[in-house]
């Protein structure tokens, strides 16, 4: 018995110099919200499918952080610009798990594209390269934000948690979720094996976040440390988001955010001109 | 209309190897069209350019009057690609693949659901719909590749040795599929390595070696250059000493079978006659070698030769 049905449907019934033209939209723009919104609800879909290796493991490592760091050893510390040690700490940790959730979430799903060369079937689609990038950085977005709010959530149980500013929060936790998102990016595609994922955000994100100020006031280091903090980026997100959320910063807020934007505009123009190139997934 | 225009492609990999050199090649729509070649000829890299995937060191694509420099998402909007190796994200289900891709090309979602609903149920994977795609068999992905592709509604489809692989039921059927889209005025440019499916299903080929066009003709011209075929003759009976068949070469395989070789002044009506004649009874007959095959290997042997 055959597999494949012959019986023709109308299509075959035309002539053969008159093919349909494709189904593609006509609408240029149309055609894109078409491409980015299957692009982020397939990447939002990939991490909600597995929320146990997602979401889940950062809302537990909070936990911990809350448990030894706010209550166990926070009481003994005492209290760090005039906040109880405990509220000192969630800007931090939330900002924390949403640098490595954006930053995760892109670096494996775009590496496991390449990987598994199901990248190629966007490639071969009329989607601009500033799509596909919008496209996976939205999804690195949305899991970042996701388990951002996760933790807050988890924060609130723990702290007296209070938002000093909405909108700087909002925008803080937006622009730093777009920043690593843009940065796991990068990290894909030049990632030739699965080792090289982790490289970066063990070796490079994971101590920057730590000396970022998660867990102490840069006013608490010796020089040169206290200067040299000053070239972590990651110290002006955090000083940023600890505005918005307590309304204390070591950092003047326009600083902080002139650091950010520079940053995104400078990873993301280097991403597209990857993605313009072909680096890493063309011959 | 022109469907594909390709001159004067060149690509030269990073590693030195210059995979096209100089590549002139038309197709025309409608056209159901065979790319054959050695391995390693520049049949791959060729299609890869073509679908964006390669970047060129030099020449011209042009798709349906769409200049791929110029014009790079008209060119990959007319074009649907089903590659040779399997490139899907196998923890998705199988609608999933298709509706994806179809939503990559910006097709509205409700025609990519009839789109791909059609294409499922025609190519026999709709029950499969929400299989992942690690737990289908080789040939249900090949059939899904060729869906995924199609989901757009491409003018222009290029099919990467779409049945290695497969069975010989499902590959006759894949070639059904194929002609009845060719039909519907879908161009095909098809490569494999089986030269009877290329003889079978299309009308013009090229055979491509060493990265250059070595011969381009329509399957009909090319086969009429055939100077001799050699067929080989089952026989009833057994055969004790080999007759004089005059001017058909014959040779003993064994005592039932008999390889004859006939030239173009020469019919099977003559070969028939003289083996009546002998009193030798033929119980069937088969080529030795596709002709396709012997052609294909000529034409090959030739372009090598001459580039010494």
């Amino acid at each position: 018995m055959s597999k494949i049905r012959q019986n023709p449907d109308q299509q075959s019934m035309q002539d053969p110099r008159q093919a349909q033209a494709p189904l593609v939209e006509g609408n240029r723009w149309r055609r894109y919200r078409i491409t980015f919104m299957t692009l982020f609800s397939k990447e939002v879909m990939r991490f909600s499918r597995i929320w146990v290796q997602t979401i889940l493991p950062s809302a537990i490592t909070t936990t911990l952080y809350f448990v030894i760091f706010g209550r166990l050893i926070g009481d003994r510390i005492g209290p760090m610009e005039g906040l109880p040690y405990i509220d000192f700490i969630v800007p931090g940790l939330v900002l924390m798990a949403v640098i490595t959730n954006a930053y995760s979430n892109v670096v494996s799903s775009f590496y496991s594209s390449k990987f598994s060369r199901y990248i190629e079937e966007l490639l071969v689609s009329p989607a601009p390269n500033w799509i596909i990038l919008a496209g996976y950085v939205s999804g690195g977005v949305a899991r970042g934000l996701t388990v951002g709010i996760v933790v807050m959530i988890v924060a609130a149980f723990f702290t007296s948690l209070s938002i000093h500013n909405l909108a700087v929060t909002l925008l803080i936790l937006l622009l730093t979720a777009i920043l690593f998102a843009l940065g796991g990016f990068i990290n894909a595609v030049y990632a030739n094996s699965f080792d090289d994922i982790s490289i970066v955000p063990t070796f490079v994100l994971a101590p920057l976040t730590y000396l970022g100020g998660v867990f102490y006031s840069i006013d608490l280091l010796p020089e040169p440390w206290q200067t040299l903090s000053l070239a972590n980026p990651i110290l002006y997100m955090i000083n940023a988001f600890r505005y918005g959320l307590l309304g204390v910063s070591d950092i003047p807020l326009g600083i902080a955010f002139s650091i950010i934007a520079l940053f995104i505009v400078a990873l993301g123009v280097y991403s597209l001109s990857l993605l313009q190139r072909g680096v890493g997934i063309k011959h | 209309m022109t469907a594909l225009s390709v001159h004067r492609l060149n690509k030269t990999y990073g590693n030195g190897l210059q995979a096209l050199q100089d590549v002139d090649l038309e197709v025309e729509a409608g056209d159901f069209f065979a790319l054959l070649g050695p391995n390693g000829a520049g049949k791959s890299t060729l299609i890869g350019i073509i679908t964006s995937l390669v970047r060129k060191s030099g020449g011209r694509v042009d798709v349906f009057g769409h200049d791929l420099d110029h014009e790079p998402q008209a060119v990959r909007a007319n074009i649907g690609v089903v590659p040779q190796e399997f490139n899907f994200n196998l923890f998705l289900p199988v609608i999933e693949v298709v509706l994806n891709q179809a939503g990559y090309f910006g097709v509205p979602r409700k025609e990519a659901r009839e789109r791909a609903e059609m294409l499922l149920r025609k190519l026999d994977l709709w029950d499969r719909r929400e299989t992942e795609m690690r737990l289908l068999s080789g040939g249900m992905k090949r059939r899904l590749m060729i869906a995924r592709a199609l989901v757009h509604r491409p003018r222009l489809v290029i099919l990467d040795e779409p049945t290695a692989g497969v069975d010989i039921e499902i590959r006759r059927a894949m070639w059904g599929f194929m002609r009845e889209i060719n039909a519907g005025g879908t161009t095909i440019i098809l490569t494999t390595h089986y030269l009877e499916e290329a003889e079978s299903l299309c009308r013009h080929l090229a055979i491509i070696d060493q990265g250059r066009i070595q011969a381009r003709s329509d399957i009909a011209t090319l086969l009429g250059e055939l100077h001799a075929e050699t067929f080989v003759l089952n026989l009833k009976g057994r055969l004790g000493q080999l007759p004089d068949l005059g001017a058909f070469m014959i040779e003993h395989i064994d005592e039932s079978t008999l390889e004859v070789q006939i030239d173009r002044e020469h019919t099977l009506n003559g070969l028939f006659e003289a083996l009546s004649h002998h009193g030798i009874e033929v119980l069937s007959l088969r080529n030795k070698q596709n002709r396709l095959e012997k052609l294909f290997l000529d034409r090959v042997d030739a372009g090598r030769e001459a580039a010494r």
